[in-house]
């Protein structure tokens, strides 16, 4: 078994918790980090957009790139120190989310943590990154929460129907569960004042 | 020689020196280039040496200031002081991305400000990747706040960008009016910056659930902040008195260098090029082949173009036009034509310099056609797409214009030009 974790700041130990608790002891482990190759480009960039000074001063961006080479190696040492046993290692420089998709190919598992809101449970936990890899990931994912999850009455209730539209006697709205049965109930609308 | 040949002659050298720019051949420095052309330009008679020379002596001031700036500022940087910026940032920030957001919009905006967008772009940029690494947070808001902040908070001091430099003579401010005067426009634009990052990186923000590391301590270099603060008191001090604040700036440099000097820490030689040699060269060049593409048509055109009134609409359209121009051929020539036209009043220098100094966020590469020949040239294996640069610089440089004007024109009603 493949086990490909994407390790990536501010969320990483959620993912190595997660092989701990639900990859294979013998499974192999790989650890992807990407540096988002925009971040040394708009180093880059802010270099060449100030005219006349190449042939002086060192570019930042060169600079930036080094360092990136070095912390990524740090980060994946302590991802590795966490997990409590040999990874093999993947370091990537690019498109973030085109690599780890990338990097999953003919894996067996795809580890990905969500990076967005994390206060409720909805579409806007998941980040543009892990939006497009789990949208796009050609194995199975482990989608993990950083923190503890939200709970589930955090998704907001369902919008309110139109006006003049009440349901009947029978109808139970699964959504209003948290109220009970005694709960005070949204007494119906009176109709639309006309004219 | 026919005005039209004149001027097509100075537009096709100043095409080949911003060409050579975007181009960014290896070994060929834009001074190699640009010194030659003006020459050119002073041999076939189309800038008279007379212009040439008086163009040279009003930039030679401006040049020889911003060459103290720039040994001050890598005098500082050898001192640690970047590097103590950056152990700062670390432990305030508290393991937190949007703590660490907040102090490096705070340190890069008053570095940019004190020691000029060279040395944030160059000196501090590292820094703050470095550090939001070590942090282990994601380094691209932090990066992007530098590069954005390079241009954007530059607006405060005529010393923060060479483009404020160039215009401060126009506005016959003194230093601490033109300050009083930016105050308000530098802190709008940073403020409108700000919202901008953390709407946009929000992912890249969201809270960090490692354990904040002590980050260790390091040496504070005391000596060079209080020399940095002091040559910025003098800048204030030598402009209210009538010398030029050149000297305040040569005299913070130079008890830096007397001290790494003391220590054998510091050769002439390094010395030397921290000043950036070539650059201030480059300057000269750039501004006597820039008077040649006004003085045969550019200039005039320019005129009619730009607005002569300070009422809001006319400062307005200034900056657009301004930053409109940088993003054309880079804001140091855009700098040069536009007060080529002999803004009227300093409301609109004032304006043109926010379009100039803002403006470049637009395309970062300091123009759209640096930008787009970078990304055709893929030089760095992945260099991201022209569309990431584009949609934060939409984000924040209209708004930042328009708000950033608006408080300039605040800052105008009330303390007055």
């Amino acid at each position: 078994m493949r086990v490909v974790v994407w390790i990536a700041e501010q969320t990483w130990e959620a993912c190595i918790d997660a092989v701990a608790t639900w990859a294979a002891d013998d499974a192999t482990v790989v650890l992807v980090h990407v540096t988002p190759s925009d971040v040394q480009g708009a180093a880059h960039h802010a270099f060449a957009g100030m005219l006349g000074r190449r042939g002086t001063d060192a570019d930042p961006g060169d600079t930036v790139a080094h360092s990136a080479a070095a912390s990524a190696t740090g980060l994946l040492d302590a991802a590795e120190a966490r997990l409590g046993r040999a990874a093999e290692r993947d370091i990537r420089i690019g498109r973030v989310e085109r690599e780890v998709v990338d990097a999953a190919d003919g894996a067996d598992l795809l580890v990905v943590a969500r990076d967005g809101d994390d206060a409720r449970l909805g579409p806007k936990s998941l980040g543009p990154h892990p939006r497009f890899v789990v949208d796009h990931a050609p194995c199975p994912v482990l989608l993990v929460w950083p923190g503890a999850a939200p709970a589930v009455g955090s998704i907001p209730p369902p919008p309110d129907r139109p006006p003049g539209k009440h349901h009947g006697p029978g109808h139970h709205d699964p959504h209003d569960r948290e109220h009970g049965h005694h709960g005070r109930r949204r007494p119906p609308e009176p109709p639309a004042p006309q004219g | 020689m026919p005005q039209a040949v004149a001027e097509s002659i100075a537009i096709a050298a100043l095409v080949i020196v911003l060409g050579v720019a975007v181009v960014a051949p290896p070994r060929l420095p834009e001074a190699v280039v640009a010194v030659p052309l003006g020459g050119l330009l002073v041999a076939l008679r189309i800038v008279s040496p007379d212009d040439a020379a008086t163009e040279i002596g009003r930039l030679g001031p401006t040049v020889g200031f911003l060459a103290a700036i720039l040994a001050l500022a890598h005098l500082a940087d050898a001192e640690g002081v970047f590097e103590a910026a950056g152990a700062f940032v670390a432990r305030r920030a508290r393991g937190q991305p949007i703590r660490l957001l907040g102090l490096v919009f705070l340190v890069a905006s008053a570095v940019t400000a004190a020691l000029s967008l060279d040395a944030t772009v160059v000196l501090f940029t590292p820094v703050v990747f470095a550090t939001a690494a070590s942090m282990r947070l994601r380094a691209r808001p932090h990066v992007y706040a530098c590069t954005h902040l390079a241009n954007s908070a530059s607006l405060l001091l005529p010393i923060s960008n060479l483009t404020s430099l160039l215009a401060f003579g126009s506005t016959g401010l003194s230093f601490l009016r033109f300050g009083a005067l930016m105050a308000l426009p530098w802190l709008a634009v940073i403020a409108v910056e700000y919202a901008a990052f953390r709407f946009y990186f929000r992912a890249d923000l969201r809270a960090s659930h490692q354990p904040a590391d002590d980050a260790g301590t390091t040496r504070q270099p005391v000596f060079a902040v209080v020399v940095v603060v002091l040559s910025l008191v003098g800048f204030a001090v030598t402009s209210a008195a009538g010398v030029p604040p050149v000297w305040a700036a040569t005299a913070g440099a130079g008890v830096i260098a007397v001290r790494r000097f003391a220590s054998r820490a510091l050769t002439p030689r390094r010395l030397l090029e921290s000043t950036n040699p070539a650059f201030c060269v480059f300057v000269l060049g750039l501004g006597v082949v820039v008077l040649g593409v006004n003085d045969h048509g550019l200039g005039r055109l320019m005129a009619r173009l730009l607005p002569d009134s300070t009422a809001l609409p006319a400062m307005l359209l200034t900056a657009v036009i301004a930053a409109v121009l940088a993003n054309l051929v880079n804001n140091l020539p855009a700098t040069l034509v536009v007060l080529a036209a002999g803004l009227g009043h300093p409301a609109l220098v004032l304006a043109a310099l926010i379009g100039v100094n803002v403006g470049p966020n637009l395309s970062y590469a300091g123009s759209l056609a640096t930008l787009l020949w970078r990304r055709i040239l893929r030089r760095r294996g992945a260099e991201p797409a022209v569309g990431d640069f584009l949609r934060l610089g939409l984000l924040t440089v209209p708004a930042a214009l328009v708000v950033g004007v608006l408080a300039l024109w605040v800052g105008l009603s009330t303390i007055g030009a």
